[in-house]
């Protein structure tokens, strides 16, 4: 499995003209694993959205290397979903199977029985006609992984994926990502438990709307970048002007 | 006079049982997935926004079936494809949208049935007259139900996808938009189908009340899917039965059936009613 890289070339995304994400340029290496640290609105979120293809940048440019943007696996944090919903934990675990199977090829035996390992490579063994109204929020974040185990993505995005799961859970999750990585493929993963970062993740983008630091994570994540970080201003400036830096738009006439 | 001999003896009223349980069969499960998108009282929405078609069929071309049902999909078609672009667009919320387009359709309906011809009467466009029942509305109401039932097929495993987790199957190029329009196209169809019968606002009823009945039957989606259809069934049939006995109009009467079983359940039904939740059973051991 070798990803291509995901290029970022000046990327800035922005809600009503004001950038969420400003000027980031890098490059996601194949294989890669990285954290993305940042305060809350330093545009983490947004740049997983935009890497998706769920974003459009307003100026730079993603280059996904001819990958689909369809084809890279998505986390988003798991509070939007209905938990009440009817549906099983094996049948929402079967979605992941979508590109493979599309919307109406039976699966097959093999396939079946993948499913059955996803949720025993979780700790679902067991669950697979449970009720998910039935789980906890950690079990279902971890049901949610089996789904994403299923998509078989060579590229992995992850937006807070430990948020208010246990530290056993945790500890499961993250030797998954374990696996993945061992597997080559490029996995970036949104998190703000910076001990857990610097023990698991090799390379760390530290956003703060703008990038501060991105490389090695004993480099990127020093008591000097935090603290720049964290000088970022949450809110935005109504009297902000043009950004000079961005050579799409209009320059004024001297 | 007994419970059954009036179906013997009355064609209008064997039409009406047929024409009813076709409607039972397609119209609750599309009401079970109405409920999971919370989209519960779209119906009563998409039902006000066929009116004007209705008006505008019948005044051009008189009151004919085929007129008004035509009339009737196309406004309804409308107003959806308006609502659902609207909101996929991310101009704003689903029902937010669907409040407004169906407002003003149900504005120009009422105005275009004032202002129309006289005969058309109002009140059975809303509420409808089961037993006038012809033959080219049964036609229309069980071929409904045969591409309504065959589409669920077709499009489940999509549209439960599409329902749960609309932005996973977009994030994997599933085209959402398709199966949810697809989706609202069949609950506009079946609308449209039931007006004749029970009524643009009684229709919702048959729709929305064995739907939102059978989650306290069973736990599973295909499972309320089946109840629904069940609950409805008995509906139409107890209803007509007590349309003739007590001589109540037919819509209400099978409505307010749909509406018993309902009440009942949520009392004594199986699954997360008031009664499951408090009796006490012993728990167990791990």
């Amino acid at each position: 499995m070798t990803p291509p890289p995901l290029v970022l070339d000046n990327l800035t995304v922005a809600f009503s003209r004001h950038p969420a994400v400003h000027h980031l340029s890098g490059r996601f290496a194949p294989g890669s694993m990285t954290a993305v640290v940042g305060p809350n609105g330093a545009g983490k979120t947004t740049l997983l959205r935009a890497l998706i293809g769920e974003l459009q940048p307003e100026s730079g440019r993603i280059d996904r290397g001819g990958l689909a943007p369809s084809a890279i696996g998505y986390l988003p944090q798991a509070a939007a979903l209905d938990r009440s919903f009817p549906l099983a934990c094996a049948e929402v675990a079967a979605m992941g199977m979508w590109r493979a199977a599309g919307p109406f090829r039976a699966l097959s035996a093999a396939e079946r029985e993948r499913i059955g390992e996803a949720l025993a490579a979780v700790g679902l063994r067991g669950f697979a006609a449970r009720p998910i109204a039935t789980l906890s929020a950690g079990q279902f974040q971890r049901l949610l992984f089996a789904r994403l185990l299923l998509q078989d993505a060579p590229v992995l995005l992850l937006d807070e994926p430990f948020n208010a799961i246990d530290s056993r859970t945790t500890a499961d999750l993250v030797r998954m990502l374990r696996r993945w990585h061992g597997e080559g493929r490029t996995i970036i993963a949104v998190l703000h438990d910076l001990e857990l970062v610097r023990a698991e993740f090799p390379d760390t983008l530290l956003l703060a709307r703008e990038p501060i630091a991105w490389g090695r994570t004993a480099e990127a994540l020093t008591a000097e970048t935090l603290f720049r970080a964290r000088l970022m201003a949450e809110a935005w400036d109504e009297t902000a002007e043009p950004c000079r830096n961005n050579e799409a738009a209009p320059r004024r006439a001297a | 006079m007994g419970l059954i001999e009036p179906f013997l003896e009355f064609s209008f009223l064997r039409r009406a049982l047929v024409g009813g349980i076709a409607l039972a069969l397609s119209a609750p499960p599309l009401g079970v997935f109405l409920v999971q998108r919370r989209l519960s009282l779209i119906g009563d929405a998409l039902g006000h926004a066929i009116l004007p078609g209705v008006a505008v069929g019948a005044a051009l071309f008189g009151l004919s079936l085929v007129a008004m049902s035509g009339g009737g999909l196309i406004a309804g078609l409308a107003v959806m494809l308006a609502a659902g672009l609207a909101a996929r667009g991310g101009a704003m919320r689903e029902d937010a949208s669907l409040a407004g387009f169906y407002l003003v359709s149900l504005a120009l309906g009422v105005a275009l049935v004032s202002w129309g011809p006289a005969q058309l009467d109002l009140l059975e466009l809303l509420f409808g007259s089961v037993l006038a029942v012809d033959d080219a509305a049964l036609l229309l109401m069980a071929s409904t139900a045969t591409v309504t039932l065959v589409s669920l097929a077709v499009i489940w495993r999509p549209l439960v996808i599409e329902t749960f987790d609309a932005g996973f199957l977009r994030a994997q190029g599933g085209r959402g938009a398709m199966w949810h329009l697809w989706f609202l196209a069949l609950v506009v169809l079946n609308l449209v189908a039931a007006f004749q019968a029970l009524g643009t606002l009684m229709a919702v009823g048959l729709m929305m009340l064995p739907a939102v009945a059978a989650r306290f039957v069973s736990p599973s989606l295909s499972g309320q899917v089946v109840a629904s259809v069940a609950i409805a069934t008995l509906a139409v049939v107890a209803g007509l039965t007590l349309s003739v006995q007590a001589d109540v109009a037919t819509g209400p009467a099978i409505v307010l059936c749909a509406g018993a079983l309902w009440l009942a359940l949520l009392v004594v039904g199986p699954e997360a009613s008031l009664l499951a939740r408090r009796v006490r059973r012993p728990h167990l051991a791990r």
